[in-house]
This record gives structure tokens, C-alpha cells and sequence, in this order.
């Protein structure tokens, strides 16, 4: 999240979109309820009919999978109707620059595009430089080559009949969210998006995203109270886990993993530190090099020297292009790549995509490790359905380990807030808490190394591993190590601005440095001063980056650092003291004015990105169909589907597309009874007899098609699986008018496993499809193609005729 | 201390169901072996086991978007428990009615017959009392344990939107009344279900029986059904308090 959940307050107009609040995350409605109260607009834009459908003041659907098409309409309408914010747009994104003049577009191909790699080469992407290597712009933004012109061209696609009939949307429902959406467009007006799996699970998730940050960046969202682009985080500490580098392309604090080409640490530094001429671009991520240096020293402690650049040569590298996502590991797990598997607080053999796939590749270890609060489908796979145990050669340790209130520690928010929590009960019988479980794992390999001399031993035997106090893992000193110290006069660091990459600073996550000073620990801190009025409170736990509550802040200010939107003043400059007053100032520089410097520092060119050249599909975002889907062409397109998505094809890899045999759409979702695979809800006797057995959701128009009542157990199946569930018949799914085709939409939970309860039903990833968004991987599991039947043998249990859910 | 009362605001619940599930975990409750029966409400109705439920209802637009409403039913702590007048007679003490709060409360150390039981249901124009197996009542105790401690109810204190509040019952009509004339603009049907005689007061704002059949008494609240007969030809009072 750039702003927090109690930011929605502040919001004129809430889009929830991609995700369903009210059910997934309950708590935050609270704050919906809150702006709601003060006369907020909210609207829902989802597939299904949700209880969070139920507090819409606008509730739109549109058929899965087609976001881009229906955001890419919003911005058409805001551009052709004026509705931006001029003076935003010219000034905080890079709308007035050039682009290369090779750069182009065709028939849902941008340049660059090889067919044989499916991938683009991304050099005609680029933006144009003067002499000085500083970006040209045109503040009229009339060059046809500038962003804005480019843009705006893009998307004149978009018109509202087209969108129409890809999204299944009436045109009026459109108009109807962007007008609303778009009244944001005023300085003194906010708009927030809420999403979620809604639009990250997908394969063109992060594009859909994208498309949002275009539209907030026309609206002058970005950067100010009650706007911004808001994550729902699906798991309490997922935001925690991330910016501490648990996924494999980066190190803690978003520093990129190393690649093999790259030997040196100078070598890391020239290809990962970004570049800017321009003296007003504050281009924060040139730091890149001290908070890399200070990290190493993090790892290796006084084994790390300048000599041995500070231990860079230990790190694991990755291969060029090497993608180690999820589904391709669980891919070379299934080709037999890897002895041994930690599955450590997850169960990939229900909560992966394409499930029976995972529950095969497990077989093909020699062992598995399982930590877990509960048994899982995961840890028990070897006797789940299908499997001989006789056969089957993995060896797995359960491991029992500590639930959430069971340990101290902290956790991550989605609104980026680092709170410490406290123990509150001893776990039992010989549970430990993770941290210890991995200390004194550790510390074990490394005896066997010291003793047996393994290969490559210089990164186990030079790893710092001193988090103990009296023999015991110590949560504290990890906590002080994140935040990093001075290592010439051994006290914490007060912030990452004084770390170095001369050696003398080490830090184990930049981000979170000034959250464990010489002052205490900032996280544990529970004060409700709120200073400025607008929720932020300052001293209540600690926000990364340096307390910071709502980032890119001086984005919400003009160009003297006066509030734009006076009801909400963030931020202001004040000329006498010389200061800014409000939140953390996004980089403490003097307002912008006609020279300084500009407001969104983490980009290389000090602007928010209207045209972004990074990503791997494309510098716009783009409408393709997902991987199955129910029509046969993109109407946008000669592209069906996303040109630069690796398909995954052969052994139990099988897609189906208009497919009589899989006429429906399916989506998987969650519900607010349970969390994840249920691994942790379904044991709690309240929670599973509250959403006891998995359901498929279908409308009454395909209940009538197919002879199902609401009740009637039916089959679900796709071309990788198939599953029991219980139809619940209900008004609240409806087929979808696409371009004159009836297409129906149903939808399953996936909290479900075949462990327990013994009734309860398989997992819904037995049917998702293995297949990712290019830039992240992340599993389509909200648009895939399906069959509903019913089951001919019903169960004795009386169901209910009526309609009732 | 004070009479109480709740005001259960329906436009702000998302049957998020913390309520019911904090419920069962105050008053350690067991959760009870459930089906989907092609329904998100679970269980399927109120018993001894669940003092609180949320009632889920889905009602067709022709032509339009779905109406969806929840309900968290319970126990309304009636201001004169019809459901006491019949248990007085029937098996003393199995009902008392705190004078202080004003709670109604299920003695669970007074055993009911059967036959008695039906009759005390019967007398309950919001059918929330339950008997266990052992012969016991169950309903909810308005966490009369909790309140006694300056505590909220489990219920009220779980729940993140504001649709459960529980406070002085004249601070709670004040409340009710200012968020009546709140959504008064937004819906035309909107009211307090029977604000004078009950002490859980709900804001419903469509036709009640599309929330629950029970969700508002009719005219025979304060009397069981046998007296109601006996009564029928007296002038009655106007029991259905709408407002709005």
C-alpha cells in the first residue's frame, strides 16, 4: 500500500475492484464504513454479486480477466472528457516526455516483440535524452511523440461499445463507474483502489495494476491523503515477508539477487544502481550500493571486508533470465531437479495452482521437512487421494511449530506499519517458534560442515549467526540487525541515511532501518497522537520507509509546497522555518518549485510513469484474454492472449480454450470464514461448521441450463482435475453478454482439502491452470475454463429448495 | 448500573460473522457438525449451542442487482419477557430478569420439561429460546458476565463496522434514533424494530420479513399466544413502533 487502511476514511470515492473487501478483509471496513459516514462514494466492480457488493452505493460486473478493458475505457473517458489533472499530469509524471522514435504499437504487439522467445527486447521503449542526458519533455504535451499523445492514442481503442462487449459490462454500468470514479479528478478530491488476487492472479495481473496507477496518475491520486494504490494483503505479514526478500529475485529491501554474469560487487553495483543527469531527479535508488555493502555486512559480519568485497562472492547467484518462481520450482520438482523440500508455514499441495501437479512433484523427493501449527495435505501427501504410500520414496518430518500468539516478534502490515507483537501463551508440548526452528537448524548444518567439510563451505562457516542471549534465540537482536548498526562506534543506526559502502555500516534491510534505534524499538511504540488530523499517527508501531505514513507525499503538494487539497493537508512547506510540516516529507528537500527537485524519488526520472518501459509485456497495459478463455478472438487484437507468457506445455500441463467440453468461466476465491488452504481455519470447530464444505457459486440461469437445484452435490472440472462440491444456486452470479455470446461465470473457494473434515471437499487448485503473469509468475486462478455437472448419485442430506445464501 | 440496550445497525453489517463466532468463544460454546446446504448462513438456525447468528437472506430484483440481507440475530432482552411470564408459572427461576441492565437471562441451574418449553418458545414473538438435550434453556446472556465488569458484550466489542453497539439505553436511543434520520434520505423504509419494547433495537430498512420471518414482532408482543386469543377483543396497543 502507498497510504494505509485507516487512509480510506479521507477517500471522496472508494473503487474496490479485484478484490472483495468486506469478506476478505473484514477489519478494514471499518474504514470504508468510516468514509461512507462522510458521505463516500464506494463501488464495487467485480465478476460476483459479494457482501461487499451489499455496501455499494455502484456495484458493476464484468466478466473475469477483463480489468485492462474496462480501466483502459475509464482512461479513454477521462482524456476525451477532460476529466485529469492537468497540472498533476504535467508536472508529476512523465506525460510531457519524449518517446524513442522507434517505439511502437501494432495489432497488440509493441516493438521488440520475438515470437520464437515469446519476449520482448525492450530497447525501443525507451525515452528520449537531450545532450546532457536529461529526458526531454514538452510541456504541451502536443509532440506526438510525447507520453501523454502516445497515450491517449493507445487508448482510443478503448471506446465504450468495444470495452462493452469484451467485459459483458452495459455501456451505462461503465459510464456510470467513470464518471463517479473520474469526479476525482478535482485537486481537492481523493480517489483510492482497493485490490487484491482480483487482479494480481492473472496474466496480465501486474498490467492491470498498471492501468490503475495510469488512471490515479491522471487524477492526482497518487501521493495524497484518501488516494494512492492500495494491496490488500492476503496474509497478516505477507507485506513483512516480501520486503524481507522471501521471494527469490530479491534481497531484503527489494535489492535485486545477484546474477552469475555478475562476479564482482562492482559489477552488481553498475548493473543495479540507476543513473540520473537530471539534478532535479533525486533518483534515491543511486544509494543502491551502500545499502547492498551494508547488508553483506549484515550477512557475514567481520568475515565481510573490503577486501573480499565483502563476502559477495558467497551469495547464491542466479542464471541469466533464470526465473525461480514458484511454478517453475514446483515445475523442476516435478522433473525430478531437487532431493529435498522445506515446506515451511505453507501447503502447496492445495494452496499451488494446478495442485495434483505439486501433489506429484512431492513424490519425487527423497525428503520433505513440514512446519506447520497443523497437519496439511502437504505434510500427509503421501497417503492423500491417489497415492500409494508403499510406493512412494519421500521421507517427511513434521515439524510442529508455534502459532501467531505463541511468539514475539513483529509483523508487517499491508499498510507497510512494523508492529511488535508479544507472546501471550507457551506453544505446546515441543512446538518452538519458526525463529528458533531455523537457529537451530542452522546452527546444526554448520557443525556438520565444520566437521565433514561440505562443498562450497565459506558461506555456512562465515555467516554472523550471534542471535542468542543465555543459549537462547533471541528475537531482539535479529530486530537490531535489520535495523543495522555503526560498526565504528557499535551503536544502532537512526536511520539508513547515514549507512555506507565503505564497510562501516552494516544493515539487514535498509528499509527498516530507524525501526530499532539506540531509542528503543520503534515498532513496539502504541501512542495515539495524531498531529495532523488525518489518521496517520505518527506514533503508533513504525512505517517503512523512515515513518513515512503515505508515500510519494510531496506529490500532494503545488509547487511551493501548499497543500493542493486544503480539506486533507499531508504536507506543508513552511518558508521561515525552513521545514515541512505533516508527514515525513518524501525526501526532506525544499518544495519542487521551477528548479528542485521533483516528488516521486524512488523513480529514476523523478516522475510517476505513465508510459512504463520496465515491465516485461509491454511500456502500456493492454487487453489479451486470459490463458483458457471463452472466446475465440481478443476483440482488441490479433494477439488471443498474453504474447510474453511462458505456456507451460506436455506432461500434466493441458489448457483448454473455447472448449465445448469447458464452456464456463471459473474463478477461485476466498471466503471471510477461513484463511488460505484452511490449513489453519478448518481445525476451528466455529469457523468450519460457520463454511463447512466447498460450493460452487452458479447463476439461476445455469442452474436451469444444467438441471442443478440449489444443494445438488455437482462435479467441477477442468482439463487438469476434477472435484465434489454443494451448488449454491444464487441471484447473485449472472451469465455475461460478450459480443453477443452468453458466457457464464461460476466461482469456487479454495480453502478446502481432502485432510479434514473428511467431508469437507478437495482443493480448488486441482483444477487452476499452471501458467503466470510474465513479470511475476503469480498463477492465473481467477479466469480459467470449467464444466459444472450434476453429480447423479445425491447424498441422503435434505436440501433446501429455496434460494437462500 | 444502567438499563441497557443494543442497537444492532443492519445498513453497516457485512455478516462478517465475527459476532457470531466471538459469541461462541465467550461463552465457550461448541461449534455444532454443519452442511452447505447451498446457503452461507451456518448453522442453519439458532440452538443451544448458538445464541447468535447471522441470518443470511437473498432476495431477487427482476431486472435489477440482488438484495442480500444479513441479519445477527438474537435474544431482543424484551422490557416485559413474555417468555418469563410463561417460565414463572411453569418452572420458577428458569427465567430472571436483571432489574439493573435489564438483562433476561436463561437460569442454566432450572431444569424445563419439554412440553413447558414448547410453551415458553411459543411465548416469544422473535423465537430465540433454545433447550439443550439435558432440559436446559440457552439463549444469549447479554455477556451478562462481561457487562458486570465494565465490559462490552463479546459480540458488540468484535465487531469492526459499528453494526453492533450496546451502551445505556438512553444513550442507545439516542443513537438509534440519529442514525434512523442518517439513512431516513437514502431509504424510504427504513426503521426501529420495536424500539419501545425491546432492548436490542435493529435498524432495518427494507420489508422486515425479507431479513428474518421473526426480525420484528407483530402486535402480540408482551403476551403469550393463549393470551393473546383471551385479549383479542380489548383495545390494543400499538406495539409495532415504527418510526420514519
Amino acid at each position: 500500500m502507498t497510504n494505509h487502511y485507516i487512509d480510506f476514511r479521507n477517500a471522496d470515492v472508494i473503487l474496490n475492484m479485484g478484490s472483495n473487501v468486506a469478506e476478505n478483509h473484514p477489519v478494514s471496513f471499518k474504514w470504508i464504513q468510516a468514509a461512507k459516514d462522510k458521505g463516500a462514494l464506494f463501488i464495487h466492480v467485480d465478476p460476483r454479486f459479494t457482501r461487499t457488493s451489499t455496501k455499494a452505493d455502484i456495484f458493476v460486473r464484468l466478466r473475469s480477466g477483463t480489468d485492462i478493458a474496462f480501466l483502459g475505457g475509464m482512461i479513454k473517458y477521462l482524456i476525451d472528457n477532460n476529466m485529469y489533472d492537468e497540472f498533476y499530469v504535467k508536472n508529476y509524471t512523465n506525460a510531457s516526455f519524449i518517446v524513442n522514435p522507434k517505439y511502437g504499437f501494432n495489432d497488440g504487439l509493441f516493438s521488440g516483440y520475438d515470437s520464437t522467445k515469446r519476449s520482448y527486447d525492450k530497447s525501443t521503449w525507451a525515452l528520449e535524452k537531450d545532450e546532457q542526458g536529461i529526458p526531454k519533455r514538452d510541456m504541451t504535451l502536443q509532440d506526438p511523440r510525447c507520453v501523454f499523445q502516445l497515450l491517449k492514442n493507445h487508448y482510443s481503442r478503448y471506446a465504450l461499445d468495444k470495452v462493452s462487449q469484451i467485459t459483458g459490462t452495459p455501456t451505462a454500468d461503465l459510464e456510470k463507474v467513470y464518471k463517479a470514479y473520474g469526479s476525482t479528478y478535482a485537486p481537492d478530491k481523493a480517489g483510492t483502489v482497493l485490490y487484491a488476487m482480483g487482479w494480481t492472479q492473472h496474466t496480465v495481473g501486474v498490467q492491470n495494476i498498471r492501468t490503475m496507477a495510469i488512471i490515479q496518475d491522471l487524477l492526482g491520486n497518487m501521493g495524497i491523503a484518501g488516494g494512492g494504490i492500495n494491496a490488500l494483503r492476503g496474509e497478516s505479514n505477507v507485506q513483512g515477508s516480501t520486503d524481507a526478500g522471501l521471494l527469490y529475485h530479491i534481497w531484503p529491501a527489494y535489492l535485486p539477487t545477484p546474477r552469475s554474469p555478475w562476479a564482482t560487487l562492482a559489477d552488481y553495483n553498475k548493473n543495479n544502481t540507476p543513473v540520473s543527469k537530471d539534478p532535479r531527479s533525486v533518483n534515491w535508488w543511486k544509494n543502491r550500493p551502500k545499502y547492498v555493502a551494508s547488508f553483506l555486512k549484515s550477512m557475514f559480519g567481520e568475515k565481510a571486508t573490503k577486501e573480499n568485497d565483502f563476502g559477495y562472492a558467497w551469495m547464491p547467484k542466479l542464471e541469466p533470465g533464470q526465473d525461480a518462481s514458484w511454478l517453475n520450482l514446483f515445475d523442476e520438482m516435478y522433473k525430478g531437479a531437487f532431493t529435498g523440500f522445506f515446506a515451511w508455514g505453507m501447503n502447496p499441495a492445495c494452496s499451488s495452482a494446478h495442485a495434483g501437479k505439486v501433489r506429484q512433484a512431492l513424490t519425487k523427493l527423497d525428503w520433505m521437512v513440514n512446519v506447520n501449527v497443523f497437519d496439511s495435505e502437504t505434510g500427509s501427501f503421501w497417503k492423500g487421494p491417489g497415492m500409494n504410500p508403499k510406493k512412494i520414496k519421500t521421507e517427511v518430518f513434521q515439524l510442529p511449530c508455534a502459532a501467531f500468539l505463541e511468539k514475539e516478534g513483529s509483523i508487517s502490515n499491508s499498510g507497510r506499519w512494523m508492529q511488535w507483537r508479544y507472546k501471550a501463551a507457551n506453544p505446546p508440548g515441543v512446538a518452538l517458534p519458526d525463529g528458533d526452528i531455523i537457529y537451530e537448524l542452522f546452527k546444526k548444518v554448520r557443525a556438520l560442515y565444520e566437521k565433514d567439510k561440505g562443498t562450497l563451505p565459506e558461506p555456512i562457516l562465515n555467516l554472523k549467526w550471534d542471535y542468542e542471549t543465555g543459549g537462547h534465540f533471541d528475537i531482539h537482536k535479529v530486530a537490531k540487525e535489520i535495523n543495522g548498526y555503526d560498526l565504528t562506534t557499535g551503536k544502532l543506526m537512526a536511520n539508513f541515511v547515514g549507512l555506507k559502502d565503505d564497510g562501516t555500516t552494516s544493515c539487514g534491510n535498509w528499509l527498516y532501518s530507524a525501526s530499532y534505534t539506540e531509542a528503543g524499538n520503534m515498532a513496539a511504540r502504541r501512542k495515539k497522537t495524531d498531529p495532523t488530523g488525518l489518521g496517520l499517527y505518527p506514533e503508533w508501531s513504525w512505517c517503512w520507509p523512515l515513518n513515512r505514513r503515505i508515500i510519494y507525499n510531496r506529490a500532494s503538494v503545488d509547487l511551493d509546497g501548499k497543500p493542493r487539497d486544503p480539506k486533507r493537508p499531508l504536507l506543508k512547506w513552511d518558508a521561515e522555518g525552513k521545514k515541512w510540516i505533516g508527514d515525513v516529507p518524501d525526501n526532506a528537500v525544499p518544495p519542487m518549485g521551477t528548479t528542485g527537485a521533483y516528488p516521486f524519488i524512488m523513480k529514476p526520472d523523478g516522475v510517476s510513469s505513465l508510459f512504463g518501459p520496465g515491465l516485461n509485456d509491454g511500456p502500456f497495459p493492454e487487453h489479451y484474454e486470459p490463458l483458457e478463455c471463452p472466446i475465440e478472438k481478443n476483440l482488441m487484437s490479433g494477439q488471443r492472449i498474453n504474447p510474453a507468457i511462458k505456456v507451460f506445455e506436455g506432461g500434466l500441463d493441458a489448457f483448454a480454450t473455447c472448449d465445448p467440453k469447458y464452456p464456463f468461466v471459473c474463478s477461485t476465491y476466498r471466503v471471510t470464514e477461513h484463511w488460505q488452504t484452511g490449513v489453519l481455519t478448518r481445525w476451528l470447530p466455529w469457523l468450519i461448521e460457520a463454511e463447512p464444505q466447498m460450493f460452487c457459486e452458479i447463476s439461476i440461469e445455469l442452474a436451469k441450463l444444467r438441471g442443478i437445484k440449489n444443494g445438488d452435490r455437482v462435479i467441477v472440472q477442468t482439463q487438469r482435475g476434477k472435484l465434489e462440491a454443494v451448488a449454491i444456486v444464487t441471484f447473485r452470479l449472472k451469465p455475461f453478454n460478450v459480443a453477443g455470446q452468453t458466457i457464464h461465470q461460476i466461482g469456487i473457494p479454495w480453502h478446502f482439502g481432502w485432510l479434514h473434515p473428511k467431508d469437507g471437499g478437495e482443493s480448488a487448485n486441482l483444477l487452476t491452470p499452471t501458467v503466470g503473469d510474465p513479470n511475476t509468475m503469480i498463477p492465473e486462478s481467477k479466469a480459467f475454463m470449467a464444466n459444472v455437472s450434476k453429480l447423479t448419485k445425491q447424498p441422503a442430506q435434505p436440501a433446501k429448495k429455496t434460494t437462500k445464501s | 448500573m444502567a438499563d441497557k440496550s443494543f442497537f444492532i445497525d443492519t445498513t453497516k453489517c457485512t455478516a462478517c460473522r465475527g459476532c457470531q463466532i466471538a459469541c461462541k468463544q465467550w461463552n465457550k460454546n461448541p461449534g455444532t457438525k454443519t452442511l452447505q446446504q447451498g446457503n452461507h448462513q451456518n448453522p442453519a438456525d439458532l440452538s443451544a449451542s448458538t445464541f447468535k447468528l447471522v441470518r443470511f437472506n437473498e432476495v431477487e430484483v427482476p431486472g435489477g442487482e440482488p438484495q442480500w440481507f444479513f441479519f445477527p440475530d438474537q435474544c431482543r432482552h424484551c422490557m416485559s419477557p413474555p417468555c418469563k411470564e410463561v417460565a414463572d408459572e411453569k418452572a420458577k427461576g428458569a427465567i430472571i430478569h436483571d432489574e439493573k441492565t435489564g438483562a433476561v437471562i436463561f437460569n442454566p441451574k432450572v431444569k424445563i420439561k419439554p412440553g413447558d418449553f414448547k410453551e415458553v418458545r411459543e411465548a416469544c414473538p422473535y423465537d430465540i429460546p433454545r433447550i439443550s438435550g439435558a432440559g436446559i434453556m440457552a439463549k444469549c446472556t447479554m455477556c451478562f458476565d462481561r457487562i458486570n465488569e465494565g465490559m462490552l458484550p463479546a459480540c458488540v466489542k468484535t465487531c469492526p463496522t459499528g453494526a453492533m453497539n450496546f451502551g445505556d439505553r438512553k444513550e442507545i436511543l439516542e443513537k438509534a434514533n440519529k442514525r434512523l434520520e442518517e439513512v431516513k434520505g437514502t431509504y424510504k423504509d427504513a426503521m426501529l424494530a420495536n424500539t419501545d419494547d425491546v432492548r436490542v433495537i435493529f435498524l432495518i430498512v427494507d420489508d422486515p420479513k425479507k431479513y428474518h420471518k421473526f426480525a420484528v414482532a407483530d402486535n402480540t408482543i408482551g403476551i403469550t399466544r393463549k393470551m393473546a386469543l383471551k385479549r383479542l377483543f380489548q383495545p390494543l396497543t400499538s406495539l409495532r413502533h415504527m418510526i420514519g
